[in-house]
């Protein structure tokens, strides 16, 4: 089995093309975000307001780092439980997030969601955390640095290694 | 009476915390190795191979081996001919819980309210569990605890009725209902016996014996043999994508229980088992 090589953000074309079950390696830009953020991130939904990041295309890594030590740009970056956020994932698929980037099953709402938007949803190895950390070359803090670990990111990643778990198609490896 | 101040409790917990998040135990190791070479599936071989590397990555480019650096569980068992002088010990124990997490740029994950979810930006406070033994030493465990296979935990209140059966089913259960958010290959901790508390608390504390030391309680060491076989029958694999190391040990404390039940306590933990042990 060779491995692809993915750009992001994640052009449409490329999220449908993907099957269940095949390893690809990810590179360029997505957001980072877990419980709180994603929590408040519907509250300004459910209020109509405008969301401090643009999910249209993206892809959302579910992870919350350790702190980065001087000179490194974040610390051990391993994927937390995607299904902790299928409560929200629905909305913020149909919004137009392309991507998700987690580890674990996920809800058959969500599942749904993915088939009907032509998302994707990939597993990264969890608890590869210092691995995963050396593939990401860049990291910048864009809001609610006051949850800390739970922060919206925007990070650079080179050769993320992943696979597809659930795809458009209705594929899933779990 | 010896004296023991209790900053040596804090120092050593501030160094066990650092150590244990860079540096899996022996055990751990020599099991997630044992692993690597008895996998049999493509997917199951890459992913332990990832995990491989990773270990060795976490010890030297000093990045936690997994971001969930935990929340911080103490064991304390105090010799009772110890007096320990300098302040509060629970103070103490936290104390070194906050200069490790910080000091080791561990992450910050606990929040101070359940509901309000503050985060108390120090990882504090830990959960300190105390025995007082015989003898005027200090033993001291840490083992920090990541969420995404805690919060994959149970405790059945089985019927004595139910007997061995009652405890196979129970830990099958969990583990299948675990599957690939425990960040298998995991490690099982069974607590059987005592009470609803006692049983969850043995759990916990299976999951700092040492992989590949059995109970010393006949039918339990059978059971951890043969449940072991069981789950890594079931097809999971390292992290969940198939194939035939599913857990690395299972183990399993026991305790006398009451005449009207079988309370039995299953603690996943994944396989970053953490677990530490220093005797002042």
């Amino acid at each position: 089995m060779s491995d692809k090589i993915i750009n992001l953000p994640l052009d449409a074309e490329t999220a449908k093309s993907l099957k269940a079950g095949e390893y690809v390696y990810l590179n360029g830009e997505m957001y980072v975000a877990r419980d709180a953020a994603h929590k408040r991130l519907m509250e300004l939904i459910e209020e109509k307001k405008e969301l401090p990041i643009n999910i249209k295309g993206e892809t959302i890594y579910y992870m919350g780092p350790s702190p980065e030590r001087e000179g490194r740009p974040i610390g051990s970056a391993g994927p937390t439980t995607a299904g902790r956020m299928d409560k929200y994932t629905p909305t913020l698929l149909d919004m137009g997030l392309r991507g998700m980037v987690g580890k674990g099953k996920r809800s058959p709402e969500v599942l749904e969601a993915i088939k009907r938007n032509g998302a994707v949803y990939f597993a990264a190895v969890g608890g590869a955390g210092a691995l995963l950390s050396k593939r990401i070359t860049e990291s910048e803090i864009i809001c609610y640095e006051d949850l800390g670990a739970e922060a919206i990111r925007r990070i650079k990643v080179e050769n993320f290694p992943v696979i597809v778990v659930a795809d458009h198609n209705g594929g899933y490896m779990y | 009476m010896r004296e023991i101040d209790v900053a040596l409790i804090t120092e050593a917990i501030k160094d066990m915390c650092i150590e244990v998040n860079y540096d899996l135990s022996d055990d751990m190791k020599n099991a997630m190795k044992k692993a690597s070479e008895n996998e049999e599936s493509e997917n199951g071989k890459k992913i332990l191979g990832q995990l491989m590397e990773n270990l060795e990555i976490a010890k030297s480019d000093m990045i936690p081996i997994c971001q969930d650096t935990g929340m911080a569980v103490v064991f304390l068992d105090i010799g009772q001919d110890v007096h320990l002088t300098g302040g509060d010990l629970t103070e103490a124990v936290n104390e070194g819980v906050r200069r490790g997490y910080t000091e080791g740029y561990l992450r910050k994950s606990v929040v101070s309210d359940p509901i309000e979810r503050v985060n108390t930006k120090d990882n504090t406070p830990a959960v300190l569990h105390i025995n007082i033994i015989p003898g005027d030493k200090v033993n001291i465990r840490v083992a920090p605890k990541g969420f995404g296979s805690e919060n994959m935990s149970r405790v059945f209140m089985r019927k004595p009725a139910e007997g061995l059966d009652g405890i196979r089913d129970s830990i099958i259960t969990a583990v299948k209902d675990a599957g690939p958010n425990a960040c298998p290959p995991m490690v099982v901790g069974v607590g059987v016996g005592g009470t609803f508390e006692k049983a969850a608390l043995m759990a916990k504390e299976a999951l700092t014996r040492e992989v590949g030391i059995c109970s010393d309680v006949a039918w339990a060491a059978d059971l951890e043999k043969e449940m072991l076989l069981e789950i890594n029958g079931s097809g999971i694999g390292p992290g969940g994508l198939g194939g035939k190391i599913t857990a690395l040990a299972v183990n399993i404390n026991t305790y006398p229980t009451h005449i009207a039940g079988l309370p039995v306590a299953v603690n996943i933990c994944c396989h970053v088992n953490r677990h530490i042990k220093k005797t002042i």
